[in-house]
């Protein structure tokens, strides 16, 4: 398959007050459509930067994304964005969220029946069916995030971009999410780069996982090929030989290759609140 | 209450905790600011009792009471005469028609000196349209100054400066420039109630473009970058972002404003004789009669409930238009 995305050369330098920071140092990625890659790494290591540069919120300051043999000057439906904390407007509901983007991508192209129809089938897609017309403020924090999803998924992009779309939700609903991600992406095979700091979630859904190196000047260190058959079970995987490699291999890349080493006298030091096993903070 | 659904009736000995907690409620709600409101009036009227003035003894609460049924009897005369004179002036005209039938009968409009209740009426009204010029100029002004860094930084001096001025310092300059423009030998409205209104809306412009430009500027920012990855155009994030957005900020800002243009309006009904409240009060003061200082607390009491009914429905418009319901308990 032909390379729909191409990230090439990408340096990000930050001007702050004591000079300027390099964030991000010769990221180089091809992806091919129909992939889903995760990019994974300590925080602060600038995955979210190089996700924000495809989504064409920030600007590379040199290097460049070209999509589809056009390069990424600026943001755009085509490249869908699934945030972290879900950001849905409070005072939409689910369905008048997910009609906004529907409205303003296909305006022209869909009539009135046809626009509540992709509408309705985006929100059954993510199993929001139930509750539409609820407010964010009246469902739970996963079924915001499916909302999201259903917003990012009913812009058809060419590319999914998803910014640690489940780090806020607790782990059951974690895995639930998971698997309805697995099981539309069984379906749309669309093309997804996630940002993740959970190992599991990383081999799990992936067909490539992107590890990338601590900053600053971070860059991309290895990406790991994961060829586990689809569809992919949870319950299964966990004995399986080939996933626990994999994951031993994730592991090693972030605590051996890549440990984090911050001196206690560094005041910088980012500590995020939650750590869990096998999660990457 | 309970125990009167058991087949065998047995009268409670004692009240049962439900009923006893919604005592202690209606005890909370109802009768401890009761209470306070006759304590109130005891040390009123015992207070007034000890206060002479040149225009005799400050009015107690009776008195005041007194000059309410007084001011409401004195409307209805006015509403009788007024009914009187058209009547009149009805019949006089439909006999002159009868004996000429060229004659196009001319309409007079009655005279009468304004009452107490058409005074609340046009001060109402006065303040009212000055909120609402106030809230078209300042709302968009807002979100403008929200949306862009650049203007904020330059309207932001002005309008630091411009805040803390009392409106009734405006008031000369207002008038002259209305005198100067609103020259008409015909004015649709008198000139003391575009200098009372437009006072009214100096007062409020301020917290309503502050308000307005600090609920878009703190727009959450992944909000701003959906509407950007939907490439929405300028106008339709306002409209479907900003705008809703800043909702909860625009009507606390509006609520606040509303509060102060009451105030003001007195003071501006008083020095540009606008026939309100103010112009009221002005007139019972310089009227000196026995009288007078119970009728001026008598306005002042109206003035009270007014500016109290007027937040209580801001506060339900707040609640009915703001998505964000914890906004409007603040």
């Amino acid at each position: 398959m032909s390379v729909l995305l191409d990230i090439s050369h990408v340096d990000m330098v930050f001007p702050t007050p004591k000079g300027p920071f390099t964030a991000l140092k010769g990221v180089d990625l091809k992806i091919k459509k129909g992939e889903f890659v995760s990019l994974i790494g300590h925080s602060g290591c600038g995955k979210s930067t190089v996700l924000n540069i495809v989504a064409g919120l920030y600007q590379a300051t040199t290097g460049g994304v070209i999509l589809n043999d056009k390069e990424v000057t600026e943001p755009g439906p085509e490249r869908a964005v699934v945030f972290q904390n879900h950001s849905l407007l409070p005072w939409l509901t689910a369905y008048e969220n997910v009609e906004l983007a529907v409205k303003q991508v296909f305006n022209k192209s869909k009539s009135k029946a046809e626009i509540k129809d992709w509408v309705e089938h985006n929100l059954q897609l993510v199993h929001m069916g139930h509750a539409m017309h609820k407010r964010p403020d009246e469902i739970s924090g996963g079924m915001k995030q499916r909302v999201g999803i259903a917003r990012a998924l009913s812009m058809q992009p060419d590319v999914l971009l998803m910014d640690e779309p489940f780090g806020a939700l607790d782990a059951l609903t974690r895995a639930h999410m998971q698997d309805s991600l697995m099981e539309i992406q069984n379906e749309l095979n669309n093309t997804v780069i996630m940002i993740t700091h959970d190992v599991d979630e990383a081999v799990l859904l992936s067909d490539r996982i992107v590890m990338m190196t601590n900053g600053p000047a971070a860059t991309i260190g290895e990406i790991l090929d994961v060829t586990l058959e689809r569809p992919r079970d949870r319950l299964g995987l966990a004995e399986d030989p080939e996933y626990t490699h994999l994951r031993s291999e994730v592991l090693k890349f972030l605590y051996e290759k890549q440990r984090k080493v911050e001196p206690l006298s560094r005041k910088t030091a980012k500590v995020k609140p939650q750590q869990k096993e096998g999660e990457v903070a | 209450m309970s125990s009167a659904t058991t087949t065998k009736l047995s009268f409670p000995t004692e009240l049962t905790p439900k009923v006893k907690a919604n005592l202690t409620s209606a005890a909370r709600h109802i009768i401890i600011p009761f209470v306070g409101i006759l304590a109130f009036l005891l040390l009123w009227s015992v207070a007034a009792q000890n206060i002479d003035t040149s225009l005799g003894k400050f009015p107690g609460p009776s008195a005041v009471w007194e000059q309410f049924q007084a001011l409401h009897s004195e409307h209805k005369a006015s509403r009788e005469k007024e009914a009187a004179f058209y009547e009149r002036q009805k019949e006089r005209n439909a006999k002159r028609v009868a004996i000429d039938p060229d004659y196009i009968p001319k309409i007079r409009d009655y005279t009468g000196k304004e009452t107490f209740v058409d005074q609340i009426g046009t001060s109402l009204i006065t303040v009212m349209s000055g909120f609402f010029l106030a809230a078209l100029l300042a709302i968009p002004l807002g979100i403008a100054i929200g949306l862009s860094k650049t203007l904020n930084i330059a309207v932001n001096p002005i309008v630091q400066i411009f805040k803390p001025v009392s409106p009734l310092a405006w008031l000369p300059l207002v008038t002259m420039v209305v005198s100067a423009l609103y020259a008409t030998p015909d004015p649709v409205v008198p000139k003391s109630f575009l200098v009372s209104m437009i006072t009214v809306t100096l007062c409020c412009l301020w917290p309503m473009v502050i308000n307005t430009a600090v609920g878009v500027a703190s727009i959450d920012k992944d909000l701003v970058n959906v509407s950007r990855v939907l490439r929405l155009p300028a106008l339709k994030h306002v409209q479907k972002i900003a705008l809703p957005a800043s909702v909860p900020s625009i009507f606390t800002g509006m609520r606040l404003s509303l509060g102060v243009a009451w105030m003001v309006l007195i003071a501006a009904e008083m020095l540009a004789q606008n026939p309100g409240l103010g112009k009221f009060v002005w007139d019972e003061f310089q009227n000196g009669s026995s009288n007078s200082l119970a009728r001026i607390m008598a306005a002042v009491v109206v003035i009270g409930f007014i500016g109290f009914l007027l937040d209580r429905i801001m506060l339900q418009v707040q609640r009915y238009v703001s998505w964000d319901k914890a906004s409007a308990a603040r």
